[in-house]
């Protein structure tokens, strides 16, 4: 019974992770109906900034602040300078560009950090578990850490005028234009708010699985799960998809499948949201009258 | 002069839709571009916000707007209900309107405003946290207008308001509108198929065919002349 709780409370921590990935994912796709398939690699590059603040001296805290601004920038530019040209490219164009980032990220991160696994600080420290031994710190700081950015997403889209203005345009970009909103700005700063995001999720999962060019692709994966299973048009459902895919694949890898097929806990949740109920368990279908 | 058209030429891709248009939107009152399908209309309207590319002159209140960005063309106070109403289905009524007055920085005049759309469109207030995309044709229709109006704007852009909606909403709306404009003084140029119902509330009309002119004048004039009426406007 104990291991069962364990597995549940670690579950819901890696499940945060997966739940901020997925957020990030479904920030971009609503914007441009595409996958950022770079997402993660973005992240993983994020998260190799800030060790190498770490490394230079700089204290944690400081480092994460750093971290997050300066991935807003990366992930800004990267909408500026390579997706904008793109705006009225072909679906396939989009892919690639994705792809070709994705290649791109992860061959620059091994050639300046190498490809060998790094150890990446937990701000919460080693010390013991908590709670009678179910939670460990960093389980506990992570989520904490994930839960407020999470919120303050969701704050910031619902209830100031930049969150309304950025939502407006990612779903009609002609009705934003012709009130005033600067499109192009405003998938900028989705990017940016996207690549944040998936920065902190990095410097999070980072002291759990160790650092390394290829750290973020199993959690691009059960983040991509989680996204389809709560609905990848609904950013909510995505953040509750992420948290169920957690729990799932830390339970599945306990007790059913083992840790070595773990994954495929993220591909078999994959193929069945997509044959049983492609919208998701939260996705909008659209209603409307003509 | 509040619009200036000289000599407007539009295409999309390698079709030439308009071929050297001349207008002028004076400030009051309506102005109407008529026309069937396909005369051009549209396109006008777009070239005017920027969303197609032209050549040829637009002068807004003296000021060249040619080239500008769409957004930076609203944010001068051209307003423009966009053919299909431009309705952001997926956000609130209430969203939708908070976003007629992004461009805008005055919390008290938007609230002036807003009561003011709520008076003339109750049933906008009555629908304000709904999705927007549950509206019916006609009430989505004065959503846009009320989004448009809240940008306060000094032209008023309107693509067929009257499209796909009950005769009797439609005459609804066009009342509204000819209040609007005793009211505040707006100009408006809008387009429509229509052409009774936007001669009814036009002060000038300009008739467009294929991309081009035919005729132009005041619309009274042409609402009394019987024979311009038959041969141009079928009714």
């Amino acid at each position: 019974m104990d291991g069962f709780i364990h597995q549940i409370v670690s579950g819901i921590a890696s499940g945060g992770i997966y739940a901020s990935v997925a957020l990030a994912l479904v920030m971009i796709y609503q914007a441009t109906h595409h996958v950022n398939f770079a997402q993660g690699e973005m992240a993983m590059f994020s998260t190799y900034i800030a060790l190498t603040l770490i490394q230079a001296g700089v204290p944690y805290w400081a480092a994460f602040c750093i971290t997050v601004p300066v991935s807003f920038v990366i992930g800004a530019l990267i909408q500026r300078v390579v997706m904008e040209p793109l705006a009225k490219a072909p679906v396939l164009a989009s892919v690639g560009v994705f792809i070709g980032l994705l290649l791109t990220f992860n061959s620059v991160a091994g050639w300046i950090f190498t490809y060998t696994l790094k150890p990446f600080p937990s701000p919460f420290g080693e010390g013991k578990p908590l709670f009678g031994g179910f939670v460990s710190r960093h389980e506990l700081g992570s989520t904490a850490v994930t839960l407020v950015v999470l919120l303050s997403i969701w704050a910031f889209f619902r209830f100031t005028k930049l969150g309304l203005a950025m939502r407006a345009a990612a779903y009609n970009p002609v009705s934003s234009r012709l009130v005033g909103v600067p499109v192009n700005k405003m998938l900028a700063l989705g990017w940016g708010l996207a690549a944040s995001i998936g920065a902190i999720a990095g410097m999070m999962v980072a002291p759990v699985i160790f650092l390394d060019p290829n750290m973020m692709a199993g959690v691009l994966l059960y983040a991509f799960a989680g996204a389809l299973l709560g609905g990848i048009t609904n950013p909510l459902g995505a953040v509750v998809g992420g948290f169920i895919v957690g729990i799932i694949e830390n339970l599945g890898g306990a007790y059913v499948v083992g840790t070595e097929l773990k994954l495929t806990t993220a591909l078999f949740i994959i193929v069945v949201v997509l044959t049983v109920k492609p919208a998701g368990l939260f996705g909008k279908t659209l209603v409307s009258r003509v | 002069m509040l619009l200036e058209v000289k000599s407007l030429h539009g295409a999309y891709g390698e079709s030439k839709v308009l071929h050297g248009l001349d207008f002028v939107v004076e400030e009051g009152g309506v102005t109407t571009l008529l026309g069937a399908n396909g005369a051009g209309k549209t396109t006008t309207l777009r070239a005017i916000s920027g969303m197609i590319r032209t050549q040829g002159e637009i002068l807004f209140a003296g000021r060249p707007i040619q080239g500008m960005a769409t957004e930076a063309i609203a944010a001068l106070g051209i307003a423009h209900v966009p053919d299909g109403r431009g309705t952001f289905m997926e956000l609130t009524v209430e969203e939708n309107l908070r976003l007629g007055s992004y461009t805008r920085n005055d919390k008290a005049g938007v609230a002036t405003d807003l009561a003011r759309m709520f008076d003339l469109f109750p049933r906008l207030n009555e629908r304000l946290h709904q999705q927007a995309g549950t509206l019916s044709g006609g009430e989505q229709q004065m959503l846009a207008i009320a989004r448009a109006m809240l940008l306060r704007p000094k032209l008023l852009l309107l693509d067929e308001p009257s499209f796909g909606l009950a005769p009797l909403i439609v005459r609804e709306i066009f009342e509204i509108l000819g209040r609007i404009v005793k009211e505040s003084g707006l100009s408006i140029l809008v387009v429509e198929q229509n052409a009774s119902l936007a001669l009814a509330i036009a002060d000038r009309a300009y008739l467009l065919e294929t991309g081009r002119f035919v005729m132009s004048g005041a619309a009274e004039d042409i609402r009394k002349d019987e024979t311009l009426r038959r041969s141009y406007l079928g009714y």
